[in-house]
């Protein structure tokens, strides 16, 4: 499903953030990236829906090259895999109902099909009656409730999520954690880079531990393993 | 592209010149202003140019016929000059009319020379291209029965060069604002665009494709430049037909004469609305570019 090959990335300030990144991981797998601030976590994350290309080295989503595929084809490759952010990415001025079609109106999904699964998938992160709020009136947990229902909207094979839980309380973090092990249930590739260690101790799936750009741990039901 | 898409894409221009209201009025004001400036300027730009040829139309040579030329050597003469290249009229005139105008210009004393006229007879002749007229003034005064070209020498060609100066400089001008035009307008309209990064961001990163961005932000822009030339149209139209009804009754008559509105107004509201819509989309196409990089 994700297969990255000998990962190199020296970014135009000099900074190493991939130094070799050998990494396969398969459909339907929750995996947890983990490691200190700096270590190169975001730029494995971005690299991965191709917001950063590598300097040298391959890597493969569903077969498809990344660093091979040219600009135009990006979109095409963004369809099969969902973000979420730390900071959600919200329109603010967009409903939530608003926000989640919105992922289906710029793949141009008919009209008649977005309704319902704009609908389906709120009713899944437990926001349908908050549909037609915006998101300044929602709570961060729920804001990042409707940015994963964006991000699933479309079916994607994989969803990538970058520190969801970084802004938010313990008990919200816990919420959260419950849709994505439940969209995981469904199928769906869960790649999540986090700094949080109760949650990746508590919800056990593997953990790939990176530090220097490179992966020094890579453990199926690991614990988070950093004493913070 | 789906007719769908189209729909959303006409819809969503709309829906964010609403949403963005003050942006999307200070980007029409904006593009008013300039527009305004601009159609004013042409306008009068253009009259100038009239006015200046005009006056190169009225330069015309006299050309004075040997006293010894019989009426026979004197309309071989006139063919000759008819057939010269770059001649566009010429206009025959006896000795007797020649008197006449002298009379009719420095007084009644002159009418003593009537006894005995000793002026020529003499061909009025415009060069098709008025510039052109010392050339045609050398041929003519090449023929046998010619006694002399007179075209007023030096003077004219300082009126050319003064004309030639003024036009240059109003083009050179014309640009310089139409520039300046051009880079105002899109920067505010790349301020509005701006604010809305995030927007771009976030569309990119659920799989719309650049043209699925840009196309609305081009809309809005094609919109914001209509709505921004509707003002200046009306007051150029409105503004050049009153000054039209007052000028054109004074200048009847004259050599000099303005531009009448029609085609005249078409052409300038053309320009503007041209100007407005192409800046628009422009100034939102190129903006938009920049965060499409995501």
């Amino acid at each position: 499903m994700i297969e990255m090959k000998e990962v190199y990335k020296k970014y135009s300030n000099g900074v190493v953030a991939a130094n070799g990144l050998n990494v396969k991981i398969d459909k339907g797998e929750f995996v947890y990236v983990v490691g200190p601030s700096g270590a190169g976590k975001s730029t494995f994350i971005k690299m991965m829906y191709r917001e950063e290309k590598p300097t040298s080295g391959e890597i493969l989503i569903n077969g498809t090259s990344l660093p091979k595929l040219k600009n135009r084809k990006v979109p095409l490759l963004r369809r099969q895999i969902g973000v979420v952010f730390q900071d959600f990415k919200l329109l603010p001025r967009l409903s939530v109902y608003e926000n989640v079609a919105f992922a289906l109106e710029v793949i141009e999904e008919p009209t008649e099909n977005i309704r319902p699964r704009v609908t389906e998938v709120l009713e899944l992160v437990g926001l349908k009656h908050k549909a037609r709020m915006l998101p300044t009136e929602l709570s961060g947990g729920e804001q990042q409730r409707v940015s994963i229902a964006r991000s699933i909207v479309n079916r994607p094979q994989v969803v990538i999520a970058d520190e969801p839980t970084g802004n938010l309380d313990p008990e919200t973090s816990m919420g959260i954690m419950n849709v994505l092990e439940q969209i995981n249930e469904m199928g769906t590739t869960i790649v999540m880079a986090t700094h949080n260690k109760d949650i990746v101790n508590r919800n056990r799936h593997r953990v790939i531990a990176i530090e220097g750009g490179l992966i020094v741990r890579d453990e199926l039901e690991g614990g988070y393993g950093y004493e913070i | 592209m789906k007719f769908r898409t189209v729909r959303r894409h006409f819809r969503e221009s709309f829906k964010t010149l609403g949403r963005n209201g003050w942006m999307s009025f200070a980007s029409i004001a904006a593009v008013t202003v300039t527009l305004l400036l601009v159609g004013v300027f042409v306008t009068i730009m253009l009259n100038l140019n009239k006015v200046a040829d005009d006056l190169e139309k009225d330069v015309e040579m006299k050309v004075y016929v040997e006293l010894s030329a019989d009426p026979a050597a004197t309309r071989e003469l006139e063919t000759q000059i008819k057939e010269t290249s770059g001649v566009a009229e010429v206009q025959y005139s006896t000795r007797d009319q020649e008197l006449d105008k002298m009379v009719k210009d420095f007084g009644e004393d002159l009418k003593l020379y009537e006894q005995s006229n000793p002026l020529r007879e003499a061909f009025y002749v415009k060069a098709t291209e008025p510039q052109q007229t010392a050339k045609v003034a050398k041929k003519i005064d090449e023929y046998p029965n010619t006694y002399e070209v007179v075209y007023g020498q030096g003077k004219v060609e300082k009126l050319f060069n003064f004309l030639n100066l003024g036009r240059n400089a109003g083009l050179v001008l014309i640009l310089a604002l139409l520039f300046t035009a051009m880079f105002l307008i899109a920067n505010t309209i790349r301020i509005t665009i701006v604010a809305r990064k995030t927007e771009i961001g976030i569309m990119k990163l659920v799989g719309a494709t650049n043209s699925f961005v840009r196309i609305p932000f081009v809309l809005e822009g094609i919109w914001l430049g209509l709505f921004g030339s509707l003002i200046p149209m009306i007051i150029i139209t409105l503004g050049y037909m009153e000054f039209y009804d007052y000028a054109e009754p004074r200048l009847r008559g004259e050599m000099i004469q303005i531009i009448h509105p029609l085609p005249f107004l078409y052409i300038v509201n053309g320009l503007v609305l041209f100007m407005g819509i192409f800046i628009g989309s422009w100034g939102s196409f190129m903006s938009v570019r920049k965060f499409l990089k995501v």
